[in-house]
């Protein structure tokens, strides 16, 4: 009876941890008394990838994978002619990379066709577009990499702050001219000294005396846009007393007018790629900016500034995805033409290969990209900043292998200025290092995941130290069970399976994975404890795990529904996930023959083959 | 006069687009290929709404007859300043077999209808390069013609046209109302921008059947068989004048 008693009574202290942590995780501290139910009152909680440290598969977040009605693909069909046309026939590419310019009639283009304003909601002018939409364009504007992060910068990440955090004031002063590209935006919170390290901002913003504004002091560095910007958002360190009364330094995040006075840009950096992009220091001297242009809380700015960057990173998949179907297209011309040995080169294995890893990475990318952004796109908010973290990290990388292969396929024509390879290659590089460098998003994918599964397993595992004998054996058990190869059904296979059945082996695997993945986190977890944040190389590979297991979640659901709705060419992408899925189980499998079948489909139509994810058939 | 003004607009293969014909030789691949508009049509689309900007006529209406997919193609005519559209349905099977005669009689009644004051069309689709559905139309109304335009000016009671011909340029001046078929140099035209599209989603479609119009669609003619042009031979270098007349007497060609 009093064992009952105590256990009963751990339990109701481990709900209301739980609870605790889910309110606390949201970053506001939400005072409560205890309850024994949890209400939704806040943000969902992350949606799909956290639980697959846990060994759990959250299939409701994934299956099936998400669709936009017909109307709206029919619209963005719309969308996407006149953007594609202007590419084709107003873009010039190689002379933007020469001149380190882009010329100002294609800039007036650009903001004529509505592009400067695709996420603005219509009511300010902007086109509306849901974070799928956005995505989809991004595969366009990717052709050109200047533009494509002019275009970012200016909207994903420089006027985003007023969209995610601003007030409805804010909103109607700077959001029409925004949106119609009159003023241009710029996101400011890198300076010399702190890059990966955020928080370190030295920018000062300091209340004036008579406390009517703030005066703006510091530089900032590497900032896009900055040499022409007219709108900034800019972020700076604000004293800031706590509920303590004691006096702390947090950020705060500014919109900050160029025409307040007192802002200089430096000269544009000349880069290795992505060259027609403006990217220049900014410096701040005494620089008046109005109390109610703080955007978001003062001292509430580095939450401001990681909201913002989250919000804007999956769109890297849809580019990249765009950008290597672009090069598949080149590069099998090229292939299929050309002749040595007496034979064309797309007939030997090792350009077949190449071909295989360049469909399968747009493929990848593709699916995770729709999938990050459907979830992003389903009402209430749901915070995909995990998703959308491990999507920047695949398609950065995938991107810059897959140039450098498509180049090398070229041969010594690849390496020439004559062809747009190398300038791709250039492009492409700043990919891992911006937006977040990959090492700091590998961290904050495996602490995140690896912290949630963390505050669940601690109670777990302090239940079993106590004594909490069915605890005990059912983990006992269920190491056991794993130590003999044993598996869990998920639901994926099987008669009500949700995976389509001719994909039930790749299901079987992922499932497996997943299952081995939340033990591995288990494990890591009750070696390391806290000290887990010093270990970057254990804490690298799990990030690696969960990015593939990501990847092959995504392929999994996108190839099903391609196969249950018979798009076009759907035959076609069923051995890709069975190639990803083989790759990242990393079992001694020889994938030759599937490389092969993928590679013959791509060089005989001379193009990316399978259909869009978002197309319909009915 | 009604300001009224009838622009056709045909959805065909994108330009860009690498043609293959289809195994049974019954026509060309047209399944999972991009469409857009016919080049001539968006410069006649163009000018249309050039006039309408400068006030010149008061309406400009977007035609295109062809199945369900044709819609796509009057929405960017209203998109690019069209003011509503009308959608001629035809079936897919008899759209096999639509050709500049069958199209011209339902311009015609379409004319007839809206007291159209222009008929503008491109001078010939890309598809079919037949280069009559201008001329057919203005036959069948009794109304003049401008065709080969580069350069328009509309006047009162009529237009003054520059066609181009084999010779050079040639200015006529024809009486309203009247059709004018547009060449390549007549205007360069406008993107349809993203926000024009989204506005033209509040335009108006009617839809309309050709029957309604009073038009049988049977046709006389018949495609007997496709097939793609002959592979380019690599050609052959001779010496000297005669051994290339011997090599022609030899392919009987002389």
């Amino acid at each position: 009876m009093s064992l009952n008693r105590i256990i009963n009574s751990k339990s109701f202290d481990i709900g209301k941890s739980l609870l605790a942590f889910n309110l606390r995780y949201n970053g506001k501290f939400v005072p409560h008394p205890p309850q024994y139910r949890c209400f939704r009152t806040q943000a969902r909680s992350l949606a799909y990838a956290k639980d697959l440290f846990l060994g759990q598969i959250n299939k409701a977040e994934v299956f099936p994978y998400p669709e936009i009605g017909n109307e709206e693909l029919e619209e963005l069909n719309q969308f996407v002619a006149p953007v594609e046309k202007f590419f084709n026939e107003n873009v010039d590419s190689k002379k933007i990379d020469e001149d380190a310019k882009i010329p100002s009639e294609t800039l007036d283009g650009l903001k004529e066709l509505g592009l400067f304003g695709m996420q603005v909601p219509e009511e300010y002018g902007g086109l509306g577009l849901s974070n799928t939409m956005y995505a989809r364009l991004g595969e366009i504007t990717a052709l050109d990499g200047s533009i494509a992060v002019t275009l970012a910068a200016h909207q994903a990440i420089g006027l985003k702050g007023i969209l995610i955090a601003g007030t409805d004031a804010q909103k109607e002063k700077y959001l029409p001219k925004l949106a119609s590209g009159e003023h241009v935006a710029a996101f400011c919170l890198t300076e010399p000294g702190s890059g990966s390290d955020a928080a370190s901002v030295t920018t000062r913003a300091t209340l004036s005396e008579d406390g009517t504004h703030y005066l703006l002091n510091g530089s900032k560095m590497w900032i896009s846009n900055g040499g022409f910007a007219d709108i900034m958002t800019v972020f700076a360190k604000t004293e800031v007393v706590d509920q303590e009364g004691v006096k702390k330094d947090k950020m705060t995040a500014f919109l900050v007018e160029r025409a307040f006075g007192g802002i200089t840009s430096g000269l544009a950096e000349d880069k290795m790629g992505i060259r027609g992009s403006n990217t220049c220091e900014v410096v701040y001297d005494n620089v008046p900016v109005p109390l109610e242009n703080v955007i978001g809380e003062v001292g509430g700015g580095f939450k401001v500034a990681m909201n913002i960057l989250n919000s804007g990173r999956f769109s890297m998949g849809s580019s990249g995805a765009g950008m290597m179907k672009k090069l598949i297209e080149m590069t099998a011309e090229y292939a299929t033409t050309r002749k040595q040995f007496n034979k064309k080169l797309s007939e030997f294995g090792m350009i077949q290969e190449k071909f295989a890893l360049m469909a399968t990475n747009a493929f990848v990318m593709e699916s995770m990209a729709y999938l990050t952004a459907g979830m992003m796109d389903r009402p209430g908010v749901p915070d995909c900043s995990l998703e959308a973290a491990i999507v920047k990290v695949f398609s950065s990388e995938g991107s810059w292998i897959c140039v450098s292969e498509a180049l090398q396929v070229l041969g010594g024509l690849g390496f020439t200025k004559n062809y747009a390879y190398e300038r791709y290659l250039r492009d492409c590089r700043i990919l891992l290092i911006f937006e977040g460098t990959n090492e700091i998003l590998r961290m904050y994918i495996a602490l995140t995941g690896m912290q949630y599964a963390g505050k669940i397993l601690t109670g777990k595992i302090k239940e079993m130290k106590r004594g909490n004998l069915g605890m005990a054996v059912g983990m006992m058990g269920q190491k056991l069970r794993s130590s003999f190869g044993g598996t869990k059904d998920f639901g994926l296979t099987g008669k009500d399976g949700l995976v389509h059945p001719s994909l039930a082996d790749s299901a079987l695997k992922l499932e497996q994975n997943v299952y081995l993945f939340g033990s591995a986190v288990e494990s890591v977890l009750y070696r390391y404890g806290k000290s887990i944040v010093d270990e970057q190389l254990v804490l690298k590979r799990v990030a690696d795990v969960i990015i593939n297991l990501f990847a092959m979640t995504a392929v999994l659901s996108r190839a099903s529904r391609s196969i249950s709705i018979g798009l076009r060419n759907h035959d076609h992408e069923v051995p890709t996930p069975a190639d990803t899925g083989t790759e990242m189980y990393h079992a001694p499998e020889n994938n030759d023959a599937s490389i092969k079948k993928i590679a013959e489909q791509i060089l005989e139509k001379r193009a990316y083959v399978c259909a869009h994810p978002l197309d319909r058939t009915f | 006069m009604s300001g009224r003004v009838l622009v056709g607009v045909k959805r065909v293969i994108d330009y860009a687009v690498k043609i293959r014909v289809k195994p049974d030789h019954s026509g060309v691949v047209t399944e999972g290929v991009k469409h857009s508009m016919n080049p001539f049509c968006e410069i006649a689309v163009e000018e249309a709404v050039k006039m309408k900007e400068k006030k010149l006529i008061k309406e400009v209406v977007a035609v295109s007859c062809g199945p369900q997919q044709v819609q796509e193609t009057i929405r960017t005519a209203l998109a690019m300043g069209a003011d509503r559209g009308i959608h001629v349905e035809v079936s897919a099977k008899e759209y096999e077999s639509l050709g500049p005669l069958q199209v011209s009689k339902i311009l015609a009644a379409l004319a007839k209808k809206e007291e159209a004051q222009l008929i503008i069309l491109g001078k010939q689709a890309i598809d079919g390069d037949c280069n009559q559905t201008g001329q057919m139309t203005a036959a069948l109304l009794d109304w003049p013609q401008g065709t080969f335009a580069s350069e328009v000016t509309l006047e009162a009671g009529h237009v003054k046209v520059v066609r181009e011909i084999d010779g050079g340029l040639e200015t006529i001046k024809i009486n309203t109302p009247a059709v004018l078929t547009a060449d390549l140099r007549l205007n360069t035209p406008r993107y349809a921008t993203l926000p024009n599209i989204m506005k033209a989603k509040k335009k108006k479609i009617a839809n309309v059947k050709p029957a309604d119009l009073g038009v049988e669609l049977a046709s006389k003619l018949q495609v007997l068989r496709v097939d793609e042009p002959p592979q380019r031979e690599a050609g052959v270098k001779v010496e000297s004048v005669d051994d290339l007349v011997g090599k022609l007497k030899e392919a009987g060609r002389i």
